[in-house]
């Protein structure tokens, strides 16, 4: 699933400027609990979260994640969004709850994915 | 040791958002020097959920990596309290962390289980009173 789908498909607002948006995206994650989102290893995913801080992006740096999704309408701050342009990681913000944004998702074929290893 | 690349890190405690900028750091370098992802992306979670508890739990502490062709190793040393029962701190699910780093999306329980489950060889001491000392390597 292209990033770009991704924000149609939760009819959400792309905040970073300068990432690709049609990078495939071949796995996802939704939790509020970072160290929960480092116990899985995943190439190419895209993480749902409640949580707005600077952690987040870091975190999905950490995991080359390429895209997150901020869910209840939370926006998060430039600081955030600046650093995720700079890691060239995608920031969407959605007024879906975290249960129907993954349930959305999930309809259009995306899944959860394995550990690589 | 001699032919190792040595980096060294100073983790203040003082400031939890700035935890995890050593673990970008050696990931930059890692990348630079043409390292597989996956290799990577296993040193630097490991060393990334280390830095954390240094802020979490132990006021700051030292990080030394060792790079060589062969591994990627990582000494993570503190003076912070000490750890009473290893084996109960690195069962899933355990920890001391305060509900304002729950709130950070931290605190789960999941940060030694980590640091073990993405390294090739993990070893863990520590004194009450005195500190503890983590030292783990990733294979290239």
């Amino acid at each position: 699933m292209k990033i770009d789908d991704i924000a149609k498909i939760l009819d959400g607002e792309i905040l970073t400027q300068n990432t690709d948006l049609q990078r495939e995206v071949y796995a996802a994650c939704g939790s509020d609990m970072m160290s929960d989102v480092l116990a899985y290893v995943k190439n190419q995913a895209v993480l749902l979260t409640g949580l707005n801080n600077l952690m987040v992006i870091r975190t999905a740096q950490m995991m080359d994640m390429l895209c997150v999704v901020f869910v209840r309408g939370k926006k998060p701050n430039q600081t955030i969004i600046d650093m995720a342009d700079e890691n060239e990681i995608t920031v969407i913000t959605t007024d879906k709850t975290m249960f129907a944004a993954c349930g959305l998702l999930y309809g259009h074929g995306l899944r959860e994915a394995s550990d690589e290893q | 040791m001699s032919s190792d690349i040595v980096l060294t890190y100073d983790i203040s405690g003082e400031e939890f958002s700035l935890a995890g900028e050593a673990s970008v750091d050696l990931k930059g370098r890692l990348k630079l020097m043409g390292i597989p992802a996956a290799t990577i992306r296993r040193a630097t979670i490991a060393l990334y959920e280390a830095e954390i508890n240094l802020v979490i739990h132990a006021s700051g502490g030292q990080i030394t990596v060792f790079i060589n062709p062969q591994y990627i190793k990582m000494k993570v040393k503190d003076d912070g309290p000490g750890i009473e029962d290893i084996p109960l701190a690195m069962s899933e699910g355990y920890s001391t962390a305060t509900d304002e780093v729950r709130t950070l999306g931290f605190g789960a329980g999941m940060g030694l289980p980590n640091m073990k489950k993405y390294t090739d060889e993990f070893d863990i001491s520590s004194s009450i009173g005195v500190g503890t000392e983590i030292n783990m390597s990733v294979y290239i």
